[in-house]
């Protein structure tokens, strides 16, 4: 044990607090933005794949799917977005 | 060897500018810029003559005319909201001219890329459905309907009044702020990542000489996220808008 505790203090240059808190920071804005993703990745590509179907159902009512579609992407996405801008918040 | 790494410039260094007068910079001026060019279309368009077939600006404002009639608001007001072409119309052009610098060289700034432009819009929209609802319903009606969903078993207003409160007051003028705002910015963020990847490649002071060919790959999606772009502008404009027409539609009429 102690030899690997000399190994972590020769390798680790000294880290201050700062450098600890930017360290985590950096990372955790990773994990919120990657995890906000998942959601509305899984969500717009449900809502999407439907919106196809019923059109390729049913081309006369594209145009009313299309709108509805859009309204229902923006909702799905405001998810992802928030987490990009917690990314930002807590990374930068 | 590359002589330094990559390194990723302050955030705000690639959105603050330097004032170009007092507390008038860059991101005002397009700001400015997108409200004078959206009037003058509008302006030069009314003075030409309205019996011979359109041309030039008159045929844009008509088609962007007939565009918000047809796309935003039948679709989802339906005949009486036909009144509210023209704030949804300016609405939508603002965004749009707002937009749209992001991509335009030497500029390269969406205005909305910063916070200020977004929430104002934002709460202007909420000031506007709220105030819609409250005139067409009175004010115990509109909260009425909006806190007190019809349908709900009367055990469950516990849990759904706040839920709808929440919702309805409070998210949905953060989210419409965010969508648009967080869009911009994303774009905006990719592209100059791009860019600072196909210049620090290319500049690269390096012995390997396949590096500098390398940098053909960053400035490929550099233009493929440019064109890209291009169609985001316009989404966020259009989404915006419609959310708005959907608020002001659903503060009128209330589904029963």
């Amino acid at each position: 044990m102690e030899a690997i505790a000399r190994l972590i203090a020769v390798t680790d240059p000294p880290q201050t607090p700062a450098d600890v808190k930017a360290a985590s920071a950096a990372a955790s804005a990773g994990f919120a933005y990657g995890l906000a993703a998942i959601g509305p990745g899984i969500g717009i590509g449900y809502l999407v794949g439907k919106s196809v179907e019923a059109m390729a159902r049913q081309p006369e009512a594209a145009g009313m799917v299309r709108t509805t579609m859009f309204l229902g992407i923006a909702f799905t996405e405001a998810l992802a977005l928030i987490g990009f801008v917690v990314f930002i918040l807590i990374g930068l | 060897m590359i002589a330094e790494a990559f390194k990723f410039p302050e955030i705000n260094s690639i959105l603050r500018w330097k004032d170009l007068f007092t507390s008038f910079n860059k991101v005002a001026l397009i700001a400015v810029a997108a409200a004078v060019i959206g009037s003058l279309i509008f302006i030069l368009a009314g003075r030409k003559n309205a019996l011979v077939a359109p041309k030039g600006v008159r045929n844009l404002a008509e088609t962007s005319v007939e565009f918000i009639e047809n796309g935003i608001v039948m679709q989802t007001m339906g005949k009486d909201g036909l009144g509210w072409t023209p704030f949804l119309l300016s609405l939508f052009l603002f965004i749009y001219l707002c937009n749209v610098p992001g991509i335009i060289p030497f500029l390269q700034m969406p205005a909305t890329a910063r916070m200020a432009i977004p929430m104002f819009l934002a709460l202007l929209v909420w000031v506007i459905y709220n105030g819609v609802g409250i005139k067409h319903q009175g004010i115990g009606g509109y909260l009425k309907s909006t806190l007190f969903p019809p349908g709900v078993p009367k055990a469950l207003y516990i849990l759904v009044t706040p839920i709808e409160f929440i919702s309805n007051i409070l998210v949905r003028p953060f989210s419409l702020m965010v969508r648009l705002f967080a869009n911009m910015l994303a774009g905006h963020i990719l592209l100059v990542t791009f860019a600072l990847l196909t210049s620090s490649l290319v500049t690269a002071e390096t012995q390997q000489f396949l590096l500098k060919p390398m940098a053909i790959l960053p400035f490929f999606m550099l233009v493929f996220l440019t064109a890209f772009e291009v169609l985001v502008a316009f989404l966020q404009a259009y989404i915006f808008t419609i959310l708005t027409a959907v608020y002001i539609g659903g503060a009128a009429h209330p589904e029963h």
